[in-house]
């Protein structure tokens, strides 16, 4: 699909992908817990899965745990780490730019008393590091930083602050990598970083399936009652098919990794100079292209609102986003945008646009044509609010 | 202090003269293999040492490789500096540092192996001692119980500091005392056997019998888990997975019911003694446990090991069983070992096995069975051999899938 540009939402699953799955489904139906040879079969799957994941990530195979996708991964990460050191602290350190699983469970686990520091970003949408480690105090039992911002793109100095709180033992890090795996390098082992969020179809993998690193010997309260299935941190029966899938899927973008992501940099970087040659196009993405992950531009096309734009470039088979696909329900503007400092008019009229390995210099510098003739159409159309 | 080396001493190799330097060699391999996940470490290997040079590594890992090597005495984290008195004295310091509480007392240790250096150990000891006394109020000299001994190596290559030494499997380079076949059942016992003799240098291939449908895949699975746990310490590990339905069901048709295990184990110690010959093996290990149960008395293991002329090895004979577990917990195979499948020898178990068995009735029950030499060549024959490697468990057939 040339024209899909909202790979940040989802992407298209890997039809090698698909066809495990199937098989998985139609032939491995045992239920790993079961005693007989086909649980134990099912049970080599997803012991097999976990060790071709912890190999892509360059973690130990039994820090993975499955979960239902990227949310599930982000509140358990959490909600489990304050309610099992409730004891020790009941302070957090996140930033104002998180993905909603994060800011909401966040807000929820205020409501349960604990207290949550928020760091603002700078006008680029990156927090600094040092700003996270002032905010950790004594009783601070977790720090947890995106990645990659979904909606701007912007890396986050998660290595330098996972690197400095290795010296304070007590705090746990939590990183939500789902936007930046696969794009940007990202050694959970290496940067003291002690859970880590994935999800599935961020990565050509199935819907519904998302992990959660977590390091060796950190506990953590279940969010669910039930079996003993995952070290007993998310029981329910192992959804094995979308399992393997995960497998696949993380294998086959971590070979392709080194290769796709210098591409995507160059794709990236010539829509960005397509979009700025549009009068009054204004780039919300980092100004500098390093700090930035390769797949995501967001701009604002002020005067025309977001949905608007959506829909005229929907009507030219052009496929982007108004914001986090999780909070485009929502008729208001951009948290994230308004948390860097965009004013009203340009955060209401932002698009992202997330690009694929698959996009070519030529798809992107019709995409910037189409979205300058529409802005100019809408301009002059009277769409202008 | 963030250690930039790590200094690591060999053991007993030491003490062999003429194989030194292959064991050495050896050793210095088998850490380069562990050390294969942390590409930017170097090892310099010196005489009954190496050194490992970090480069960015964490500690923490490499650290946790090394205590899968067998033959490594000891190892430390050290910083290295230059001959120059103040960096001594300022890595003395930083290794001083690192506690958490201070220390109350200490001693410094030097050692000075470059004879040109130009102040002698005791005079070192009082410049580097001083200068941490100094900067360190709350703590005092004790030489006979410090609480922590600072130890600065002088050497022509650069000056080591260190206070902290861990301790080392010890023990032999892997299969450098040549190969064997340990009788691997599943329980707690064998595997600790195994490793107590991979860590003495043997090569181990493993002997497991199964006994399907009585006994189940898992149980199978069970050992070969076992094995790959065993991995850890070693490149691979050889299974020999031996189909023992046939000869079990016949046994207890035909043999006297308190005898039956008696009988078995004769028959897998021959099974296995030909697997070792084809393996060109030199003994059988066993986790046998002196007394533990019926086929471990010494009447039992007297009536049983008649059979082969391999010597037969029991690390575990003399042993406590708190000792046999305090190991497999500590080795990491005691959660899989209790995973509560049956296995060959916990079926057909007889109401009151025989611990004093009469060889002349077991010999005369033998001498009847004229089938059992086509069924051991048939199950010899039927063995499944398979190979363990730490790293990873395909699927072979279901590997298309990832």
């Amino acid at each position: 699909m040339k024209g899909y540009f909202d790979h940040s939402a989802t992407t298209p699953p890997y039809p090698e992908v698909v066809k495990a799955i199937g098989e998985v489904m139609l032939q491995h139906i045992g239920n790993p817990s079961s005693l007989h040879r086909l649980g134990m079969q099912a049970e080599q799957l997803v012991t097999r899965s976990r060790q071709v994941i912890g190999q892509s990530l360059g973690v130990p195979e039994a820090s993975i745990l499955f979960t239902s996708g990227g949310t599930e991964s982000n509140n358990l990460a959490l909600k489990g780490i304050s309610r099992s050191l409730r004891d020790r602290g009941r302070h957090l350190v996140t930033t104002a730019i998180e993905h909603a699983s994060v800011y909401e469970a966040c807000r929820q686990l205020e409501q349960e008393g604990y207290e949550v520091t928020y760091i603002q970003p700078d006008k680029n949408g990156i927090v600094s590091a040092d700003a996270v480690m002032a905010a950790v105090r004594d009783d601070t039992i977790l720090v947890s930083v995106m990645h990659v911002n979904n909606e701007t793109g912007a890396i986050q100095p998660v290595e330098q602050i996972g690197k400095q709180l290795q010296a304070l033992p007590k705090t746990a890090f939590h990183v939500d990598a789902v936007q930046g795996i696969g794009k940007v390098p990202f050694y959970p082992h290496k940067w003291g970083v002690d859970m880590a969020t994935l999800s599935a179809h961020k990565l050509r993998g199935p819907k519904g399936i998302g992990l959660l690193y977590v390091r060796e010997g950190l506990v953590l309260q279940p969010l669910m009652g039930g079996g003993a299935q995952e070290n007993g941190l998310r029981p329910g029966t192992e959804n094995v098919p979308l399992i393997v899938g995960t497998a696949k899927a993380i294998r086959l973008n971590m070979e392709s990794m080194s290769g796709t992501v210098r591409h995507m940099q160059e794709v990236k970087e010539e829509l960005i100079r397509e979009l700025l040659h549009i009068p009054s196009c204004v780039l919300n993405s980092p100004e500098s292209l390093e700090s930035g992950a390769p797949h995501i531009v967001n701009v604002s096309f002020p005067g025309v609102k977001s949905e608007v734009m959506l829909h005229a470039l929907e009507q030219e088979g052009y496929y982007v986003s108004t914001q986090s696909a999780c909070s485009s329900r929502d008729a208001k503007a951009s948290r994230i945008l308004k948390a860097m400092g965009v004013n009203e008019q340009l955060a209401s009229s932002a698009i992202r646009i997330s690009l694929s390995p698959e996009h070519t210099l030529e798809d992107v510098r019709a995409l910037a044509h189409s979205c300058g003739t529409i802005y100019e159409g809408l301009q002059t159309g009277g769409a202008i609010r | 202090m963030t250690p930039q080396f790590i200094l690591v001493r060999f053991g007993e190799v030491t003490l062999k003269g003429r194989n030194r330097t292959k064991f050495e060699q050896q050793l210095i391999r088998d850490m380069k293999r562990k050390l294969a996940p942390f590409p930017n470490t170097e090892i310099e290997h010196t005489f009954g040492r190496a050194l490992i040079a970090l480069n960015g590594e964490q500690y923490d890992s490499v650290a946790a490789a090394l205590k899968r090597v067998f033959g490594i005495y000891s190892f430390s984290p050290v910083l290295r500096t230059s001959q120059e008195l103040d960096s001594i004295r300022e890595a003395a310091l930083a290794v001083m540092q690192q506690y958490d509480p201070e220390p109350k007392t200490f001693k410094v240790s030097a050692r000075r192996a470059d004879k040109s250096y130009p102040h002698d150990s005791q005079k070192m000891n009082h410049l580097v001692g001083g200068y941490v006394l100094k900067n360190m109020p709350g703590l005092k000299v004790n030489v006979r119980e410090p609480e922590v001994q600072l130890w600065v190596e002088i050497r022509p290559e650069g000056v080591f500091v260190y206070a902290q030494i861990e301790q080392g499997l010890k023990g032999f380079p892997a299969g450098s005392s040549g190969k064997s076949m340990l009788m691997l059942s599943g329980g707690i016992d064998s595997p600790v056997a195994g490793w107590l003799a991979m860590k003495r240098g043997l090569k181990v291939e493993a002997v497991h019998f199964y006994s399907y449908p009585y006994t189940s895949e898992r149980a199978k699975q069970k050992v070969i888990d076992l094995a790959r746990t065993l991995t850890q310490y070693v490149d691979d590990i050889t299974i020999h997975l031996v189909p023992f339905t046939d000869i079990q069901v016949r046994l207890k048709q035909e043999s006297n019911e308190n005898l039956l295990i008696t009988l078995m184990r004769r028959v897998m110690f021959r099974i296995t003694e030909k697997l070792a010959h084809a393996r060109d093996a030199k003994a059988i290990i066993t986790g046998e446990n002196l007394g533990q149960v019926a086929s471990q008395t010494l009447s039992s293991l007297y009536a049983i090991e008649q059979v082969t002329t391999l010597p037969i090895l029991r690390p575990l004979i003399m042993m406590e069983k708190e000792e046999i577990i305090r190991i497999s917990e500590q080795i990491g195979t005691y959660e899989t070992s209790i995973l509560p499948y049956e296995d060959c020898c916990t079926v057909f178990v007889p109401k009151s096995p025989s611990t004093n068995p009469n060889m002349k009735i077991i010999r005369q029950l033998e001498r009847s069975m004229d089938w059992l030499e086509d069924y051991m060549d048939q199950a010899v024959e039927s063995t499944e051999r398979l190979t363990i490697r730490s790293e990873e468990q395909k699927l072979e057939e279901l590997e298309h899938l990832f």
